[in-house]
Formats: C-alpha cells, sequence, structure tokens
C-alpha cells in the first residue's frame, strides 16, 4: 500500500514501525539477559497495537484475534523467561 | 466525528508505543526501562484498543477489546513484576544515580532468605518484634 501522508493508521503504523526498531535495538544490543527479555515483551505489546492498527486500516474486525493471541502469547513468555532466570539463579 | 476520535486516538497510541521505544533505547538502567516498559506501552495500548472499538462501534468489537485492556492491565505489572524480581536476583547492576534500594543487605543471595523491612538487618534469625527502634527505616524520604 503506498503511504499516504493525510492517513492517521499510516502515522500510526510507521510510529509504531520505528518503536519496534528502537526495541529491537535495544534486543541486540542489551548487556544482560533481563534486558533482552523486556525488550521482547515490549516488541510484544508493539506488534500487538501494530495489528490492531492494521484492523482499523484495513476495515476487518477480526485482526483484533491476532492482538489478543499475541498479547497472551507475549505474557506467557515473560513469564516463563523469569522463571528460567529465577531457577537458574538458585541452583 | 468518529473518524477524528478514531484518528486522535491511534496517533496517541502510537505515540505512546514510540516513547516506550525511545525510552526501551535510552534508559540508564534494566529497571527504568522496565517502568517504561510497563506504564506507556499499557497506556498506548489501551488508547489503541479504544480506537479499534470507536472506530468499529460493534458490541462484539467492543467486548473483546475490553477482554483485551483487562488482560493486558492485569498482566502488564505481573510480568514486570516477575522479571524485575529475577533480574535483582541474578544481580543485574543498578543505574549509578539510583537514590533508593530498600532490598539492599536485606537479600542473602546464598541462602536466598530476603528479610522484611521490621527486621535489623544485621541480625541472622531476625525474630525483632518491630516494636525496637530500627536503624534502617526512618533514616531514608
Amino acid at each position: 500500500m503506498p503511504l499516504d501522508i493525510f492517513s492517521p493508521t499510516h502515522w500510526g503504523l510507521l510510529m509504531l514501525a520505528m518503536g519496534i526498531v528502537l526495541a529491537l535495538l535495544r534486543l541486540l544490543r542489551g548487556p544482560t539477559l533481563p534486558d533482552r527479555v523486556v525488550a521482547l515483551d515490549l516488541i510484544g505489546l508493539q506488534v500487538m497495537g501494530a495489528s490492531l492498527v492494521y484492523a482499523v486500516d484495513q476495515e476487518q474486525a477480526f485482526f483484533m484475534d491476532v492482538a489478543i493471541v499475541v498479547a497472551v502469547v507475549s505474557f506467557m513468555g515473560t513469564v516463563a523467561f523469569a522463571r528460567y532466570l529465577e531457577r537458574r539463579a538458585r541452583p | 466525528m468518529s473518524g477524528g476520535v478514531t484518528a486522535a486516538l491511534l496517533v496517541l497510541g502510537s505515540g505512546f508505543m514510540l516513547v516506550a521505544g525511545l525510552a526501551m533505547l535510552r534508559m540508564p538502567d534494566l529497571f527504568t526501562r522496565m517502568s517504561a516498559n510497563t506504564k506507556a506501552a499499557t497506556l498506548g495500548g489501551g488508547l489503541l484498543l479504544i480506537a479499534v472499538t470507536v472506530h468499529f462501534a460493534e458490541v462484539s468489537v467492543g467486548l473483546r477489546a475490553l477482554v483485551t485492556v483487562l488482560f493486558i492491565f492485569l498482566t502488564s505489572p505481573v510480568a514486570a513484576h516477575m522479571i524485575g524480581r529475577a533480574a535483582y536476583f541474578v544481580g543485574v547492576p543498578l543505574w549509578k544515580g539510583t537514590l533508593v534500594d530498600e532490598l539492599r543487605g536485606r537479600y542473602d543471595p546464598h541462602t536466598h532468605v530476603l528479610r522484611s523491612s521490621l527486621e535489623v538487618p544485621g541480625e541472622a534469625g531476625g525474630q525483632g518484634d518491630g516494636q525496637e527502634s530500627n536503624p534502617q527505616r526512618g533514616q531514608g524520604s
């Protein structure tokens, strides 16, 4: 789809893409493993937001289900990483 | 009317997501970064869900948006708490400008015992009844 400078959904998608790139830089750089986990959690939330904006852009409501599934999977991944980190901290 | 409200909510929510990404890159510390993640990104997600509800104006979309907002608002602090707890126990360094670290001296990395703030940090058993004067509390803030 060509970029429309007057479309708010295109602005939203652009800002979400820039936010994902910034979080991705932290994911690549992050000095410790919890930094990467937090960056991945933020990327999950931003992908959820991108699917919501895309639902408005394409006039199709079933992209909301994608948003719900992404939110659930992101939370599960974060909790699993936290459990793994804490279990590794106490042998 | 509805289009303007949707546009404003969309741009505002996406802007909060962008600010969260910027904070994720620029904040000096894991814990400050985590605060940006759990506040700005949650607010942005809520605004985007309200935007979708206003745009479609259907009961099914609104119910799903409500459930998703409740899920995000319930799970985001839980995930942040678990990650922060695990990171503190692993030993992620704090920012050098950190003023208050209430867990310092109360967590033993060998026995994994976490004493409460009512106990004297130096004692092994820590059977204080809370009535005696505690030198650690009361001097901060």
